[in-house]
């Protein structure tokens, strides 16, 4: 809307979110057409029910352990660290890095710790298949995998733009067993795929389940999505208090923002902690004073996109820009209603890092560390670079990486004009 | 982005002792009839043939007519009406664009009910208030907001009743008894009632299951009843209409506009008389109460 917004009264807690109605502040809620509302009605009460059921938790937790490998180790990345106190320049600088290692999950993302849960939830409801939306692939690879073990069948969406630059994950999702469908409609990417998905859904409401991969769309799913990828931070609090004593927290967390389900799930269990410092990396693209971006958060407004309202990437009359990123994982247009409403409370603060950064992190990750790491995660990196150096040596940033990178070395291999 | 301003149609931009929509029902109760509301996308290939068609159609049978709101995602709407987006905002659609269609075809036409279809980003980004006035101004009688479910509605719903614009909302089949007191008690002008599980334009609407459904409506409300959805063929719009209070017709109008563009999607000469036509067969059917 146009109207200014009256700055929002800092709250005592910053993880009450959502209200009834699905609200972070102002952004949330469930903009759907009617035909959807039966729908997202039923998977919210089913999903209050299960949170309230042990079993349903213990059975999830069980497979993170067994079957994803959880928990995902918290790595101390000494050789980044000791690249960052030198590009400090000066003594006593150089924050220590530790790498939340999300990438070593099965599937090779943190995706998976969502998806298990919704795939739970859905058996649990008796829904006998599963349709999701995917971008870069690594939800759609996550639910294809979770559909196999459960024996459910699954249809992915994908964007067609997507299925051409995204071959390897297309292969492997039909090995799976899924069925991935080239969605045409509109700019053929991850927005319309998942417009696709949920045209599908509704005329597909008695045995269908739609796995949302991100904390977006309407309530519940932003709220779900970020209680089950909570383990993540869960994680990280006790891990560096093993590895840096009792009572130990971070002093920054750092995470890249497409959607924000990576994010959301480092950061939620810290958002009460004053001493940590949050930040949120969005794809800046060519730079976010470009079109070609997909910095929701820096450059665009709030508005009504896939069932909330968030901060969108849009023209003046309201019509949604298409994001540009490198990394097909974060060129989404919109954003987590739940980082809208962080952002406007300052509580997190988002920046950006463009594709020339992002592609720097990733090879010189891939260098120091021996980790290719995943184009997403690599612009969280970026960020560090740029923080790390300005921090004093006794500070810790924790920064979530988020997945592998194997996926993307065609594209990177493009970029540096290496054919393969 | 200039607004239109309410100009000198503001005297005849609503009609004496209220609502047009309502009106329209009546007098159609009256004459023993339901209601053919055809269906049109603002700027669908281009300004000029929209307007003629918008124009041409209370002559041709509509007794109250939907314009789209053209939009980048539109979530409810199968790939007929995507495309027909796709094309008016080719050719330049805004919010302002199709308030001015609807200004002009005001001038003509004082008595056929407008409704604007569409999804509430572009309200938003207009200025829900702002929207609402020029609504007003320009001779709008009634919303389908898609994306607005009443728990939504706060932004806009309050300020449209009290310029006298109705908000119409879709009744789905998987609407529960539940729900249906909630969405329906939050509806004025006429209540939707979409005829298929799905999207627009993608299946045919089962005659049976609606004259299961439309009784069902009925024990909840007074307000007259449309079908769309599925409602493709003159037989079809004719059992509808007397299913229910009235019939609309969307994807099948936009389909024969689309088949008469040529390669480069302009339209043909025909291309107004040919969805015309089709609008006329509609109404035969509507009319002739077999």
């Amino acid at each position: 809307m146009n109207k200014p917004v009256t700055p929002p009264l800092r709250p005592n807690t910053f993880k009450s979110g959502p209200d009834s109605a699905g609200r972070f502040g102002g952004f949330g809620g469930r903009y759907v057409a009617e035909t959807l509302m039966p729908l997202i009605l039923e998977v919210e009460a089913a999903y209050t029910a299960a949170r309230n059921d042990p079993g349903f938790d213990k059975e999830w937790r069980w497979l993170l352990k067994e079957y994803v490998g959880r928990p995902s180790p918290l790595w101390f990345a000494e050789r980044i660290t000791k690249h960052c106190a030198g590009l400090a320049g000066k003594p006593g600088h150089g924050a220590k890095v530790y790498f939340k290692r999300e990438d070593l999950n099965h599937t090779g993302a943190h995706k998976i710790n969502a998806v298990i849960g919704q795939i739970l939830l859905a058996r649990r409801m008796g829904k006998k298949r599963i349709i999701a939306e995917t971008g870069a692939g690594q939800h759609g690879v996550a639910t294809a995998t979770a559909c196999a073990l459960f024996g459910l069948p699954c249809t992915v969406f994908m964007g067609a733009v997507d299925v051409e630059r995204q071959q390897p994950n297309v292969f492997r999702m039909k090995l799976l067993g899924a069925e991935v469908v080239p969605v045409t409609s509109g700019a053929a990417t991850l927005k319309d795929a998942m417009n696709e998905a949920l045209r599908h859904w509704v005329a597909n409401v008695e045995d269908t389940y739609y796995c949302i991969g991100t904390v977006a769309g309407p309530h519940p799913y932003p709220v779900m999505v970020r209680d089950f990828q909570s383990v993540i931070g869960e994680e990280v609090r006790w891990q560096l208090a093993e590895q840096e004593g009792e009572g130990r927290l971070p002093d920054v967390l750092v995470a890249a923002i497409g959607g924000g389900s990576n994010a959301m799930g480092l950061f939620f269990p810290f958002l009460d902690d004053p001493s940590v410092e949050i930040h949120g990396v969005e794809a800046g693209g060519h730079g976010v004073d470009t079109p070609a971006h997909a910095a929701s958060l820096t450059g665009g407004r709030p508005g009504v996109l896939h069932g909330n309202r968030t901060y969108l990437l849009q023209d003046e009359h309201g019509q949604i820009l298409e994001g540009h990123s490198i990394s097909a994982g974060l060129d989404y247009p919109g954003v987590g209603p739940e980082h809208s409403w962080l952002h406007e409370l300052g509580r997190v603060q988002y920046v950006n890092a463009t594709d020339q950064e992002a592609l720097d992190a990733f090879q010189l990750c891939t260098r120091l560390e021996g980790i290719i790491p995943a184009l997403e995660p690599a612009h969280a990196l970026a960020h560090v670079l740029r923080l790390a150096p300005t921090l004093p040596a006794d500070k810790i940033i924790v920064m979530n990486m988020s997945g592998r990178g194997d996926k993307d070395i065609f594209t990177v291999a493009g970029h540096l004009g290496v054919k393969i | 982005m200039s607004a239109p301003g309410p100009g000198a149609v503001e005297s005849v931009a609503r009609p004496q002792g209220g609502s047009r929509i309502a009106a329209r029902f009546a007098e159609l109760k009256n004459q023993g009839r339901g209601a053919l509301i055809p269906f049109l996308e603002a700027y669908d290939p281009d300004p000029a043939t929209s307007m003629a068609i918008l124009r041409g159609m209370p002559g041709a049978g509509a007794d109250l007519i939907e314009i789209g709101v053209p939009f980048t995602d539109p979530m409810a709407d199968g790939p007929i009406i995507q495309l027909a987006s796709q094309r008016g905002l080719k050719a330049g659609a805004t919010m302002a664009g199709t308030l001015a269609m609807v200004r002009d075809f005001r001038t003509e036409d004082t008595t056929t009910p407008v409704i604007l279809m569409g999804y509430l980003n572009p309200i938003l980004s207009y200025g829900a208030e702002r929207f609402v006035t020029d609504a007003q101004a320009s001779g709008v009688d009634g919303l389908i907001v898609v994306d607005m479910p009443p728990e939504e509605a706060e932004v806009l719903a309050p300020s449209a009743l009290a310029a006298g614009i109705d908000i119409i909302r879709l009744v789905a089949p998987t609407t529960d008894e539940a729900r249906l007191p909630v969405v329906l008690n939050a509806s004025s002008g006429f209540v939707y009632y979409v005829a298929i599980t799905g999207i627009t334009g993608t299946r045919s609407a089962d005659p049976e299951a609606l004259r299961q459904a439309i009784p069902r409506l009925r024990r909840h409300t007074d307000l007259p009843i449309a079908i769309g959805f599925g409602v493709r063929t003159p037989e079809q719009a004719g059992e509808a209409s007397r299913i229910a209070d009235g019939a609309v017709v969307a994807s099948a109008l936009i389909d024969t506009l689309a088949h008469s563009l040529d390669e480069q999607g302009r339209a043909k000469p025909d291309s107004v008389r040919k969805v015309l036509d089709q609008v006329r067969g509609l109404a035969e059917a509507v009319r002739s109460g077999a």
